[in-house]
């Protein structure tokens, strides 16, 4: 075990300071050190996608990011995307069109999708495809997935 | 539609797909996963890096906290158990007790503050083993001097299974033609996206340990783990929370979920170990590893007379809990005439045990493979007769009812031919076959493939004491209640994971009590609060406690009508139940079915003693089960210069009796499919030469992703089950039984100039390659 090192994260808006080894990934101090539980892992080795956050705007895997790598910067976690009651349309749409099945890959996709739609709200639905395939779901054979991210695209673009 | 909508008059909840009621916690990231609760020790295990040997010595770090084989005193073995097919029983000791037998197989587990320092301090635990050969592979675990896995099962067989129908043989010597499959099935893992742990925590005051476990199966884990540590039962809770897919690698017995339970006991503390995914995929079950050989006997039309099959399955290290072994070796040889009308069949079913992770049920189990098998067979025989593959489908499929298979499984009313016609039509073959040979002139090579199946689902206990099993699951209990608001609880054995039961089964209530879905909470997972039951595996939840719900739930009904005739002063048969009231018809007399609830627990005396107190009623339900069945149909494109092959296009004409929520019907066949593409073309599980595994991470072991799962096209047929009382069929299998099948079948369909065979599932582009260059060379 090696000493541990003070950083600042926001998450969703609210800031932690939390002390943390150098070797802690951002999925752990997410989930242990913030008690943000909503972020899941699944691989730890960045395949599956089920950890993906928003960093300062970009989707990422928060398994293949240290978090003292985060110290400063904002993070958007599944926790906030609704808008108190107020699903985000990312969340009503996966609800409507049956996106999910057991919701462990969930939180993954949905801030995915949402990072890569503020970055890009007009991307092709190839391109969308291709984003949509850095993720895994065991469940869902994905066809409602697609379904629910194309619907809450033109929602998102109407503002 | 939400399940909070208003209901117009005369129409169900049943057959509606309404939004489920699961979601809300899901998507705002308030699921409660295992992993997600607070422990003050962490678990690492530590685990045999070989395949085969004799564990030596375990050096420990000074001071760290290190339980082995030896501080399991007094620990049974977990022995799972047949009372038929000779079967051998092989125990298997939670922490390996002296040999390890598999690579990954469990020898000492570190207790830390903290999962980081756990994993730190396994890593210094040096584990001696003298090592012995191994074998990985079934056929050659099957020859003589091939190193032997338990002294109790020499030659390796753990149980052999046998049938013979009495005029097989007349059959066999009448036949025109023989045409034979050698089938192989590589060994896949489920890979639910969360992997397994386990919490365990004690509680002080009662002495009780609660352990939340990512299960399938909470009664029976909970029954598993006090029989193997010798406490009583009641002295143990077991929680399924939220679980993150299971495909029945949640349903086996995991040896770490009895290490934890123990160190939780012995700490007096709370524990957790949360697996990783190497652990996973090199440990967490595996599934699927067969050798199939089948013959067909057929007269000149092609008309199947009589099968021969062998069955060679790899079992692994070890036979799994509670189903045995026998799973995957006993469903193939029951199960393999499929959707065929043959009533001749003989059989040889082996289980073998290997240098190898322990096999346990997947998602079909070994219906896959076989469909996969007896599919091929078709198609080479259609070719052997220069027949249409859709033909000699015609020819052999079942079309009467109720049929009697050759291996005496009764099979209620279906839809063989009528799925099969439905999807040859909306697929339009002719159009596909002017588009496949304009394609071929450029070189192009377009395949199409069928798959037609029976699944077999909802099952009772007859059909699993069949086996001989030691443990004869199958009924369902649910204990539907009206608290004194008027809200409804019902309790329930099964143990959903991703399957939407709370949706179901409110739907099914709500029609039987004149209430909204979102009146009713289905609890489950957790000993404590649910009947006891078998939980969620089989395709058997919705058929098995969407039946006892049903029960229940009439129940409840008759006992609203009775306290509402007793309100309203009108004869029960007048009453009806709808829209949140009890009304007597043809009337405006009316009063709150919440009303009706909160008398029966506040004004009893006005019922002299004609009622009895409360609501709360109880169903079981033990069917004879069901057979569900579709014809899948795949298009593929595949690149003879690389070997990769793109799926096009997959149809599914499908037929799982009454459906209940047909968004949630169509969500189970589409993740069964993308699992069967996943299975057809990328999955294996690849052990070296010395038991190795080579596939330890999501890199090389591949579930499919968006971009090889084409559109599904579904259509359905429903045809109302008299084996089911909710008239639903099962279909959580379905879409994984059928697709491999129909992806192989439209490969050879593709490659079919280039005359090879690909008769292996995964059929990766190395597989297509030796497969074309060995053509090549004999052209």
């Amino acid at each position: 075990m090696s000493k541990k090192t003070a950083i600042r994260v926001n998450i969703n808006g609210r800031d932690h300071a939390i002390a943390v080894e150098p070797r802690r990934t951002l999925a752990d101090a997410i989930r242990e050190d913030c008690g943000q539980t909503g972020t899941h892992i699944g691989c730890e080795h960045g395949v599956c996608g089920a950890c993906t956050v928003i960093v300062d705007g970009e989707p990422m895997r928060s398994c293949l990011m240290f978090a003292v790598q985060a110290d400063g910067r904002k993070i958007r976690t599944v926790e906030g995307l609704a808008d108190g009651d107020k699903l985000h349309p990312m969340q009503q749409a996966f609800m409507d069109h049956h996106a999910l099945q057991c919701g462990f890959c969930t939180p993954g996709f949905l801030m995915l999708a949402v990072g890569v739609l503020e970055r890009d709200p007009d991307i092709s639905d190839e391109d969308l495809l291709d984003v949509l395939s850095s993720n895994l779901c065991r469940c869902t054979g994905y066809q409602n997935i697609i379904k629910a991210v194309r619907a809450a695209a033109i929602e998102m673009r109407k503002g | 539609m939400s399940a909070h909508g208003t209901r117009g008059s005369g129409m169900t909840w049943v057959g509606r797909a309404i939004r489920r009621l699961e979601d809300p916690a899901l998507i705002t990231g308030q699921g409660r996963f295992t992993a997600d609760l607070p422990a003050t020790r962490w678990v690492r295990f530590v685990r045999s890096p070989v395949a085969a040997g004799k564990l030596a010595n375990v050096r420990v770090p000074t001071g760290a906290m290190v339980i082995t084989a030896a501080d399991l005193d007094g620990v049974k073995k977990i022995m799972p158990m047949l009372h038929k097919f000779s079967y051998k029983p092989v125990g298997q000791a939670p922490l390996a007790d002296g040999v390890v037998r598999f690579t990954g197989e469990l020898v000492a587990a570190v207790v830390a503050p903290t999962a980081a320092e756990a994993e730190d301090i396994a890593e210094r635990v040096e584990i001696s083993i003298d090592e012995t050969a191994a074998v990985s592979d079934a056929r050659a675990a099957l020859k003589p001097g091939a190193p032997q896995i338990h002294p109790e099962a020499p030659g390796n067989v753990i149980l052999e299974g046998r049938v013979k129908t009495p005029d097989f043989d007349a059959a066999w010597g009448a036949a025109d033609k023989i045409v034979t499959m050698e089938a192989r099935s590589r060994r896949q893992n489920a890979t639910p996206m969360e992997a397994r742990g386990a919490h365990a925590a004690y509680d002080l005051a009662t002495g009780r340990v609660t352990l939340t476990c990512t299960t399938q199966m909470p009664h029976l884990t909970r029954t598993a783990i006090s029989d193997v540590l010798r406490f009583p039962e009641s002295d143990l809770r077991v929680i399924a929370p939220d679980v993150g897919g299971g495909f029945g690698q949640k349903m086996s017995l995991a040896g770490e979920y009895v290490v934890l339970v123990w160190l939780a006991r012995k700490l007096k503390s709370s524990v957790s170990w949360i697996e990783d995914r190497r652990e996973n995929l090199i440990a967490g079950f595996h599934s699927r590893d067969q050798y199939i050989t089948l013959e067909g006997a057929f007269d000149k039309t092609g008309r199947l007379l009589a099968l021969k099959a062998d069955i060679v399955a790899n079992i692994g290290a070890y036979s799994c809990f509670p189903t045995t072994c026998g799973v995957e070796p006993l469903m193939a040889m029951a199960e393999m005439p499929g959707p065929y009308d043959v009533q001749q069949y003989q059989c040889l079913a082996r289980g073998v045990a290997t240098n190898t992770c322990t096999m346990a049920p997947y998602r079909g189990v070994s219906r896959p493979v076989i469909t996969f098998t007896i599919e091929r067979l078709m198609e080479k025989a259609a070719r052997a007769f220069g027949i249409d593959p859709v033909d000699i489908r015609r020819l052999n499929l079942i079309d009467r009812f109720p049929y009697k298979s050759a291996t005496g499984l009764e099979y209620d009313e279906g839809t063989y031919k009528e799925t099969l016609e439905m999807a040859v039509s909306a697929i339009d073959v002719p159009a596909f076959r002017k588009r496949q040979s304009d394609a071929r002139a450029k070189g192009r090579y377009l395949g199409i493939g069928f798959a037609t199946f029976s699944e077999r689902t909802g099952y009772g206990s007859p059909a699993f004491a069949a086996r001989g099993m030691e443990i004869t699951p199958g009924w369902e209990t649910v204990v539907v209640s009206v608290d004194p608001s008027g809200f409804v609880e019902a309790r329930i054995g099964s143990s959903p994971h991703g399957q939407g039961l709370r949706t179901t089964l409110a739907q099914i209530i709500a029609d039987e009590l004149g209430i909204v879905p979102a009146m009713i909470k289905v609890v489950h997972g957790d000993t404590d609060r649910a009947p006891y039951g078998w939980g969620t595996f089989a395709s058997r939840s919705l058929v098995i406690s969407g039946g006892a719900t049903l029960i229940a739930a009439r129940k409840v009904r008759a006992k609203l009508l009775k306290i509402a005739s007793h309100l309203l002063e009108a004869a029960s048969d007048d009453i009806v139940l709808a829209d949140g009231v009890a009304k007597v018809a043809g009337t405006d007399r009316t009063i709150p079915i919440a009303r009706l609830a909160r008398e029966t627990y506040t004004q009893t005396h006005r019922f002299k003693g004609e009622i009895e107190p409360g609501i709360s009623e109880t169903g079981h339900y033990d069917p004879p089960g069901t057979f569900s069945n579709a014809c899948h149909v795949a298009v593929v494109d595949v690149d003879v210069e690389t070997g990769h092959v793109k799926v096009e296009k997959f149809l599914v004409a499908e037929d799982a009796g009454r459906i209940i929520n047909p968004m949630i019907a169509d969500g189970q066949v589409h993740g069964g499919i993308a699992q069967g593409i996943g299975n057809a073309l990328l999955e294996e599980i690849i052990y070296d030469e010395n038991g190795g595994i080579l596939t330890a991470t999501l890199a090389d072991y591949l579930p499919p992703t968006v971009r090889e799962i084409p559109e599904i096209e579904l259509h359905h047929i429903e045809t109302p089950s008299v084996n089911s009382i909710t008239r639903a069929k099962g279909l959580g299998e379905g879409g994984t039984i059928g697709a491999p099948a129909a992806v192989i079948n439209a490969i050879n369909d593709a490659l079919s100039p280039f005359r090879v065979e690909i008769n292996e599932m995964p059929a990766t582009p190395q597989r297509i390659r030796a497969a074309l260059r060995k053509a090549e060379k004999v052209a």
